[in-house]
């Protein structure tokens, strides 16, 4: 018995290069959507760039700048914002990784920018700018992952904390400039506070022991938040003293035109 | 992902988007020609026909699955149910016993043998111009059989017509998951059936003409899944078989986890060592469709499907773990509840990657064709939500019984009917 051939040879071609249209749609949408990932990095570190430069020229124009203006905000807060996604890249743009690597060099050395601006503005402002230096290792370096949850939950409770995360097998000379003043080795993760240089894994309450100034601040925060928990009370009850008053006053003399 | 995963995914992936949508553009090139009967029809003709119904250890359903046959709505005189006690141990035979002096029914019994003996035994015994066989958890339609016989009538070369085969009564969570499959398998087994490719007559009343065992010979047991052999065998010798969407044969899935493992176990098994029995008519052209991609894509699909769901289980279950490390570590942030105090939602870390978007545009796919399977059967395009069920759990517990499956493929292990 004769087999009935439907399909011809074109159809098999048909849709072998439609499977490859859809194929090469994917590749084509999913390479412009990592592509804008990374511009989006790219114009972050351009605007820390901008926010450091700016800094570092406000105090070479005025040696002696008065320290009022300095506030929280001129410092930059994108440098955390920016460290989740460079992570994220790292893990996900396989096709980008090199392009990534450059953006994670560039983004280390405006963090040792940064830290040293900070330091200055410290020193001469007094100002409370607590940081840590955090190295980290490969991905299979567990106590790693875990310290760097233990600094994100750190850091979500005090915001001024500057935290400056960096990859101790990444290939900058100012990075090795600091594993060397810091004597860091590939005993990871390392964190450096306050100068001094802790290895291994530490949890919050190590942390928060390590650095008193912490406590200091959330003490100070609690007591700006209780004053102004006061402060509010304080006019809510004068605005309803006010609106009582007022009404009285309202009745009186709604009883002075009745008679 | 790791480089070769990456490769391999992609590779997976790409055969197995061809596959579908060259079942779906034959679907839709074809579409005219599939039939959704609602109406009682008339035949030109009645052939005669012997249904097989072989039982070991059966007596719960064997009465339920006879019944089912005499409500056939076919004359009498041309029906006969012949049904062959395997040598059960429960009370099947007792049970058989009450049909004992029913005009249309020939009880027998032998030693057990296994089913394709029981069939044998029965096509031995039988001299109708049909051959048919319903596994004895099984019932059928009363139209069922009229409008299988429509293939048959309108074209002598169909040799064998499969039903679309659907779950009874789903109850447990397993059996809706199989209720969903069938549903997608009607689709396949349809296109698979217009392309020549059909490489399962299954045993719920699949539907042969006598020649093809007077021509070929009879049932084999072949490694427990004699209803695939003996398609690789007609397809071997260009018999014709096409498949039924509108004929209904409801069968009892299996009702745990388990079962459907030992079920699903069985059939893989049966597969991989059938093509391996046949492999000298694989990617040849004189078999056509059959040979140059139903039984190859069958098999990568077979480890494609849990390859490519398993992946993304592995990641959805990476990311748990890390998300249990970390509350681990730094312990639950309360204010994370209450308080909505979420970070935003952020388009950055959504998943973008090349994979992530063919993996969704095949989940895509094969979902609208479980959609078009059941409207295949129900004559309407309605989307379950229990296919994102389906696909879901089927992504999870696929994986365990095809690598179970190839190995014991491998190391020469019998897989067992129960």
């Amino acid at each position: 018995m004769k087999r009935e051939q439907p399909n011809d040879w074109k159809k098999y071609l048909i849709v072998f290069l439609i499977t490859l249209f859809i194929f090469a749609t994917a590749f084509y949408v999913s390479n412009n959507l990592n592509n804008d990932k990374l511009e989006e990095i790219r114009k972050i570190e351009d605007s820390i760039a901008i926010d450091i430069l700016s800094l570092e020229t406000q105090f070479d124009l005025f040696e002696q700048l008065s320290c009022d203006n300095i506030t929280d905000s001129i410092l930059s807060k994108e440098l955390g914002e920016l460290a989740s996604r460079i992570e994220y890249g790292e893990k996900n743009f396989d096709s980008l990784s090199e392009e990534l690597v450059g953006l994670k060099k560039y983004y280390s050395l405006l963090q040792i920018k940064d830290f040293l601006l900070m330091q200055k503005v410290r020193e001469r402002c007094d100002l409370n700018i607590e940081s840590i230096i955090y190295f980290y290792g490969r991905e299979d370096c567990d106590d790693c992952r875990k310290q760097g949850y233990v600094l994100t939950d750190v850091r979500q409770d005090f915001p001024e904390l500057r935290v400056y995360s960096f990859d101790y097998y990444l290939d900058v000379s100012a990075i090795e400039a600091i594993k060397s003043i810091y004597k860091i080795n590939e005993d990871l993760p390392a964190l450096i506070i306050n100068g001094k240089t802790y290895k291994g894994f530490q949890d919050r309450a190590e942390i928060e022991e390590i650095m008193p100034e912490l406590a200091k601040i959330r003490e100070q925060r609690e007591a700006i938040e209780a004053a102004k928990i006061k402060a509010e009370e304080d006019e809510k009850s004068m605005s309803l003293e006010k609106s009582n008053t007022e009404e009285k006053t309202q009745e009186t003399k709604n009883v002075t035109e009745q008679q | 992902m790791h480089k070769i995963t990456t490769i391999l995914f992609y590779i997976l992936g790409f055969i197995s988007i061809y596959v579908q949508i060259f079942f779906l553009i034959t679907f839709f090139e074809k579409r005219k020609t599939i039939q959704y009967r609602k109406e009682k029809i008339k035949l030109e003709r009645y052939p005669t026909i012997t249904v097989a119904v072989p039982c070991w250890n059966e007596q719960n359903t064997v009465e339920k699955t006879l019944n089912s046959l005499l409500e056939l709505d076919y004359p009498k005189d041309k029906i006969t149910i012949i049904a062959v006690d395997d040598g059960s141990t429960d009370e099947t035979w007792e049970v058989l016993k009450k049909f004992e002096n029913h005009p249309n029914i020939k009880i027998l019994k032998k030693e057990n043998g296994g089913k394709h003996t029981a069939v044998n035994y029965a096509i031995e015994n039988s001299d109708s111009e049909f051959i048919s066989c319903l596994d004895a958890d099984s019932f059928v339609e009363p139209e069922t059989l009229k409008r299988m016989m429509t293939y048959f009538l309108k074209d002598e070369n169909t040799m064998a017509v499969a039903p679309s085969i659907l779950i009874k009564d789903p109850k447990t969570m397993t059996q809706t998951l199989q209720q969903v499959e069938y549903n997608w398998a009607v689709f396949m087994k349809k296109v698979l059936g217009m392309l020549g490719g059909i490489y399962v007559t299954p045993g719920p009343f699949s539907i042969f003409r006598r020649k093809v065992f007077t021509d070929l010979g009879l049932f084999r047991k072949a490694h427990n899944t004699e209803d695939m052999e003996i398609a690789f065998r007609m397809q071997k010798n260009h018999y014709k078989i096409d498949q039924c969407n509108d004929a209904y044969v409801y069968t009892t899935g299996p009702k745990n986890i388990i079962a459907l493992y030992k079920q699903r176990l069985r059939w893989i098994y049966g597969f991989t060592m059938n093509t391996y029995d046949y492999r000298k008519i694989l990617f040849k052209k004189e078999y056509g469709f059959f040979s140059l991609i139903s039984v190859p894509a069958g098999f990568v699909s077979m480890v494609a499907v849990p390859y490519i769901l398993g992946l993304l289980m592995f990641q959805i279950v990476k990311g748990v773990i890390k998300l249990v490390e970390k509350y681990q570590t730094v312990g639950f942030d309360f204010n994370f509840g209450w308080s909505f105090n979420m970070p935003n939602f952020d388009m950055f870390f959504v998943n973008t990657n090349a994979y992530v978007i063919t993996g969704i545009i095949l989940y895509l796919l094969v979902m609208s064709t479980i959609v078009i399977g059941k409207r295949m059967i129900t004559g309407k395009y309605r989307f379950d939500f229990r296919i994102i069920y389906f696909m879901l759990v089927f992504s999870f517990i696929a994986p365990f019984w095809v690598v179970k499956a190839m190995y014991n493929a491998v190391f020469a292990k019998k897989t067992a009917w129960r």
